[in-house]
């Protein structure tokens, strides 16, 4: 009985690991193929979240024990507070120094609502001054 | 298992490998940052790869600590992102490095000249290409 669930555990894992690998090289490869920053990025998504909280819970399977279990939880939360905060800064950054391509969007709701508050008379113009001037909490 | 694990470890060197030539190509910084994001996600993928070959524990918190750490690097390249004019990118040829260099120096020397009470003064002010 013992042993039946140990054999299911460990092919679950194999198949979570493997899950994991193919998007680090689907990663790798969506990073070197894709044409401008935001697609890279998009591409680059894919093992830090989904491959590897696939690749956890693979480990987590083989080792079976309660605290390296617990660890892990915490790698993927860590992974999944800290991956959007880097890609929003890398974002921000590409978009403020013209590293975003116009004409591979398809929706670029950003640009749109930046030329409206440009043009939106004096009390958004002093309202945009006013929030570019206080450190870096933008218009993005 | 074996297999398997050694078939993972080949598919994600291979995505680190291509993740790493983009990182050498890459147009701008950012494109670099993100490559070796991906490479430090596969990094972590390579230690819980291992981790599950060899049933060790032990090395959990050395995932615990990737997870953490590998963000930074990007955060501080992002806050320091500059409009890079055209060419910037690629690396220079020694030849361009040395005539940059020769080029810079003369700067300097003339400004000394002009000025050379001022020189004590260039330290310190706000770093150059900070995204507001």
């Amino acid at each position: 009985m013992n042993n039946w669930w140990d054999t299911v555990a460990d092919v679950a894992s194999v198949i979570c690991l493997l899950g994991g690998a193919l998007l680090a090289l689907a990663a790798g490869v969506g990073a070197l193929r894709f044409p401008d920053l935001l697609g890279r990025m998009h591409a680059a998504t894919k093992p830090q979240v989904l491959g590897l909280v696939l690749c956890l819970i693979g480990l987590a399977l083989r080792l079976r024990s309660g605290g390296a279990v617990w660890a892990l939880v915490l790698v993927a939360l860590f992974q999944m507070l800290t991956a959007p905060v880097a890609a929003h800064m890398v974002g921000r950054a590409g978009y403020r120094t013209g590293k975003v391509r116009g004409d591979l969007l398809v929706v670029d709701e950003l640009t749109a609502d930046l030329e409206r508050a440009r043009s939106g008379g004096a009390a958004a113009e002093v309202d945009r001054e006013r929030r570019t001037d206080s450190d870096d909490i933008g218009p993005l | 298992m074996t297999v398997v694990v050694v078939i993972c470890a080949v598919l994600a060197t291979l995505g680190a490998a291509f993740a790493i030539v983009r990182a050498e190509k890459g147009p701008s910084m950012l494109d670099r940052t993100v490559a070796l994001d991906v490479v430090v996600a596969t990094m972590i993928v390579g230690v819980a790869l291992y981790a599950a070959a060899n049933r060790r524990a032990d090395v959990v918190p050395t995932l615990v600590v990737l997870s953490l750490v590998g963000f930074v690097g990007s955060v501080t390249i992002a806050r320091f992102a500059a409009v890079e004019p055209e060419g910037e990118g690629r690396v220079r040829t020694r030849e361009e490095i040395a005539a940059e260099e020769a080029a810079r120096a003369a700067a300097e020397q003339e400004a000394l000249r002009e000025q050379p009470e001022e020189r004590d003064e260039l330290h310190g002010g706000q770093a150059e290409g900070e995204v507001r």
